[in-house]
């Protein structure tokens, strides 16, 4: 097995594959692109959350003829957005159920013009009522989605909850909540469209799944699939923010070039990105849990709630993901999760890393501190006593048949944060100082891959072949956004071929070149379609060595030499991969039980947080980050995943906030939406453990998710440690601990009078 | 009609450089439309992310906040100034090994701003890099790894004693 073998570049940190072009400034993103004879589009937007439309006028200080006009009138296929449920329309039709929703679309050479002229469009709304939190959705009084507001929800039973309450020697409930959080890639939304009678639609974007979108304009313009092309430009930041989105941006985009005959620019400044697109699920989630006498866990019934927004988009497989991560990374014999995603008249909630699974991890690592204290046991050993280990079953009764490794990550995390020390020294200097430290610790899994049956559905195809130029070329549509695809790809065909990293090469993400090797989402892409590679590269040498006589000991001379003696007799070198599931995998998504992962990576984080208690600011000091993650397969690409999933993850507990007003974002800014800058993130020290997954590429699992699910906790409960106050919703900001703070001070000093 | 729009010069990347615009452009545009310089960046177009930071005249300057007026007879460098005779600049070396670019669309701004850093002061400390650093956003790398490519840029642009580089971080 090639897990277990010496490589050559396979876990070298080898420079990025972009890397050059990206320093140069030269690395061409959607923005920098033009086209022929370009225009640029703008979007008319609801500024209302919910209602129905009653007229569209446009002003006459406008010269309409200079502009291309469309409306939903104007779509030649189905006015959706196709995804998983068909609810989210193109275009506003008749009735807007969010604000910033899209109603009339603009186009105009000069994109100066176009903003006076979508002030000059004027839409007439009847009102209705809108509803904007998880509590006014579920309580059904005004349905606004289907016919009982519910995207969709989940049970999840294993034993018998029921009876354990009975047993227990504790019984602890508490309640979580989360805020919305916005991706903030650096790059904004964009597209350029083109259209032709004779090729369809060319979409060129900022997107990581070129073949959703290609899937979406399939719909839209009722086209066969070979009359529509979508390819990926360089794209600046995705983390989920340009999963499904891409697919209304390209749409509107391919409308306006379909009607005005011309390639057409949509670009959104920061402003219509942060206040239309979509965000993080807001979350509550409700514990209450039974542990004997000795803190060992006996049921766990959890209910989980996700503010969808006002349509479905991916708010299901969010909503599984959440489910699925609830009970966190502990053996329990009862549990059972009821979960729900609601809609409300808010921009749709999407795709952002971790992908639910940072709220259900911020909800059990709290409350695992929560329960910790009730016991009178130490946090860390109340953990312990709970791990799951090798031989367990999770909730969903999948049986850990790979090793857990979670103790010994514990053990190094501690080790390494000098964990108890500190604590103890924080104790000590605590009660004379206004400042008030505190070490706290979050313990996650993340699942790799698509949940349950996914990647089955998916059947990724990929593969590689070879030019003539004497380059291997790997066919994926696996994309690049910062996240090392490019890299990781081709160092793992490198190591499977013998050949140089310099000797492979990147198909462009173009959907008539490459094939779908499924959406690069879900911490998938080292792990699947690596393994996809890799079987694609070893199955390249067997056909050479069986039909172009390449000897054992090839030089790379040797190896291109052999390709080009098969292409001078076969033609084309190539060699494709389709996706086959780990043996013994079981996913029965109508019980929602069996193998919901083919692997999970481990982590234990750890924070030292110092809290003010003159000025109420919280301050992340340092912080630990301790995983397994399977075969690190470039150490440096690696250690930037985990270093920025760490600081989204303290952006997300201690600086970022999303405002409503109304149903709009009222923060849609850079200057007061706040995330952290290079003096607000801490020391990132990571620490790996390897343990080679057989069905992951070279042994990899997923890695990129799994760094955002733990700070949040982490740092709560350093806070929690740090000054007594176990705060139970993020963002927690210091107006957020300037309130509680001294409302316990008022109660202290009344109690002394 | 004649063009009322003045024209502007000044010394961009080292080679004199004119434009007739209108004196409200914004330089970032300017560079990205008017002259296809489109490396340098735009994030916010308020002054907040410094994705289209440039130097000028010996500052670091948002290039989305200075009308092209303001820059007549300034001398400007943008990321593609940065390369010298076909050689990548001890940063953009830096930055490659230690991965200090992830989605590179915060790094033509972040370059800028680090090059400024090290012009001023070739031997910072962790606290002056991040300082330095603190007006230029990226929401892929935790900083870390920029912080590290810049610790290497100047210690390979001047070797220091190990007690010195030590200090550094």
């Amino acid at each position: 097995m090639s897990t277990s073998e010496k490589t050559r570049i396979v876990g070298a940190s080898v420079p990025r594959k972009e890397g050059v072009d990206k320093l140069l400034g030269r690395a061409r993103y959607v923005d920098d692109i033009q086209r022929d004879g370009m225009i640029h589009g703008a979007t008319v937007r609801s500024t209302i959350p919910r209602g129905f439309i009653r007229s569209i006028t446009f002003h006459h200080r406008i010269h309409w003829p200079e502009f291309t006009v469309v409306t939903a009138a104007d779509i030649p296929g189905n006015n959706h957005i196709q995804l998983i449920f068909a609810d989210q329309p193109c275009l506003a039709d008749g009735i807007v159920n969010h604000c910033d929703e899209a109603i009339v679309l603009l186009a105009h050479p000069d994109k100066h013009k176009l903003r006076e002229a979508v002030s000059a469009v004027k839409i007439d709304y009847e009102p209705l009522p809108p509803i904007f939190s998880i509590e006014e959705s579920e309580r059904q009084e005004v349905i606004v989605w289907g016919s009982d507001n519910l995207l969709k929800s989940f049970l999840l039973e294993k034993g018998d909850v029921d009876s354990a309450w009975e047993q227990a020697a504790h019984i602890v409930e508490g309640e979580y909540r989360t805020g919305a959080q916005e991706h903030l890639y650096i790059e904004n939304n964009g597209v350029i469209a083109e259209w032709s009678a004779t090729d369809g639609v060319t979409v060129w974007g900022s997107l990581q799944c070129p073949y959703y979108v290609h899937k979406s304009l399939l719909a839209v313009f009722d086209l066969p699939e070979d009359k529509v092309r979508v390819i990926q430009t360089e794209t600046g930041g995705a983390f989920g923010g340009k999963e499904d989105y891409p697919s209304t941006l390209a749409s509107h985009a391919a409308l306006l070039a379909m009607k005005c005959g011309r390639p057409v620019k949509m670009v959104y400044d920061r402003m219509e990105d942060l206040a239309a697109t979509t965000k993080r699920h807001p979350s509550r989630v409700r514990h209450r849990t039974a542990l004997d006498g000795d803190g060992k866990l006996l049921a766990m019934e959890i209910s989980v709630d996700t503010d969808g927004g006002a349509y479905s988009t991916l708010s299901s497989t969010v909503l599984s993901r959440a489910t699925l991560h609830a009970p966190g990374p502990y053996v329990c014999p009862n549990v059972r999760i009821r979960s729900h995603a609601w809609a409300t008249n808010t921009v749709p909630y999407g795709a952002f890393r971790g992908f639910g699974a940072p709220q259900a991890i911020f909800a059990i690592e709290r409350h695992m501190d929560e329960i910790a204290s009730a016991l009178g046991i130490d946090p860390i050993e109340l953990r312990r006593r709970n791990f799951l280990r090798e031989g367990d079953t999770t909730a969903t009764e999948q049986g850990m048949r790979e090793p857990v490794i979670l103790d010994q990550l514990l053990d190094r995390a501690l080790l390494e944060s000098d964990f108890y020390a500190k604590r103890k020294k924080f104790a000590q200097e605590n009660p004379c100082s206004s400042v008030k430290r505190g070490m706290g610790i979050a313990a996650f899994f993340h699942g790799a891959g698509f949940t349950g049956s996914g990647e089955r559905y998916l059947n990724s195809l990929a593969g590689l072949d070879v030019t003539p130029e004497a380059k291997v070329r790997l066919l994926v549509s696996s994309t690049e956004f910062g996240q090392g695809t490019n890299t990781v790809l081709a160092q793992i065909a490198a190591e499977t071929l013998g050949i140089g990293y310099n000797d492979v090469v990147m198909a462009p993400p173009d959907t008539a070149i490459v094939p779908n090797s499924g959406p690069t989402v879900a911490s998938r892409t080292s792990m699947v379609v690596g393994r996809l590679i890799e079987r694609a590269g070893l199955q390249l040498l067997d056909i050479l060595r069986q039909h172009a006589g390449l000897t054992a000991n090839f030089t790379n001379e040797d190896f291109f030499s052999a390709c080009a003696r098969y292409r001078s007799t076969h033609g084309e070198v190539r060699s494709m991969c389709r996706y086959e599931a780990p043996p013994n995998i079981f996913w029965d998504d109508q019980t929602y039980r069996g193998e919901a992962y083919p692997a999970f990576a481990w982590s234990i984080h750890v924070a030292q947080v110092a809290v003010d208690t003159v000025t109420y600011s919280a301050e992340v000091e340092d912080f630990w980050a301790v995983q397994e993650v399977g075969r690190v397969l470039n150490p440096v690409l690696a250690g930037g995943q985990i270093e920025g999933g760490v600081a989204q993850g303290i952006g997300y507990a201690l600086y970022e906030k999303v405002v409503w007003q109304n149903g709009h974002m009222a923060n849609n800014q850079m200057t007061n939406y706040i995330m952290p800058t290079a003096e607000d993130i801490p020391p990132i020290h990571v620490f790996f453990e390897e343990i080679p997954f057989r069905y992951g590429g070279f042994g990899a699992k997923g890695i990129g998710e799994l760094p955002h699910d733990g700070p949040a906790p982490a740092i709560l409960n350093a806070i929690k440690a740090a000054i007594g106050v176990g705060f139970r919703a993020i963002p927690l900001l210091p107006e957020d601990l300037f309130v509680e703070l001294s409302a316990r001070e008022a109660i202290v000093e009344a109690g002394a009078l | 009609m004649t063009n009322p729009n003045p024209t502007i010069r000044f010394h961009l990347n080292g080679q004199d450089c004119s434009v007739q615009s209108p004196p409200m452009k914004r330089l970032l545009d300017v560079l990205r439309e008017d002259l296809h310089l489109t490396g340098t960046k735009e994030g916010c177009g308020e002054g907040e992310c410094g994705s289209c930071s440039v130097r000028m005249n010996g500052e670091l300057v948002n290039s989305c906040l200075v009308p092209i007026l303001q820059a007549d007879g300034a001398s400007i460098q943008t990321v593609e100034g940065l390369v010298n005779s076909g050689t990548l600049h001890p940063l953009q070396l830096a930055f490659l090994n230690c991965g200090g670019a992830q989605c590179g669309i915060c790094t033509p701004g972040m370059l800028m701003a680090a090059s400024q850093l090290l012009s001023i002061n070739p031997h910072p400390t962790m606290a002056e890099i991040r300082e330095g650093l603190a007006g230029n956003l990226c929401r892929c790398t935790g900083f870390m790894r920029i912080f590290e490519s810049v610790v290497a840029a100047a210690a390979s642009a001047a070797p220091q004693p190990a007690n010195q580089a030590s200090h550094a971080r």
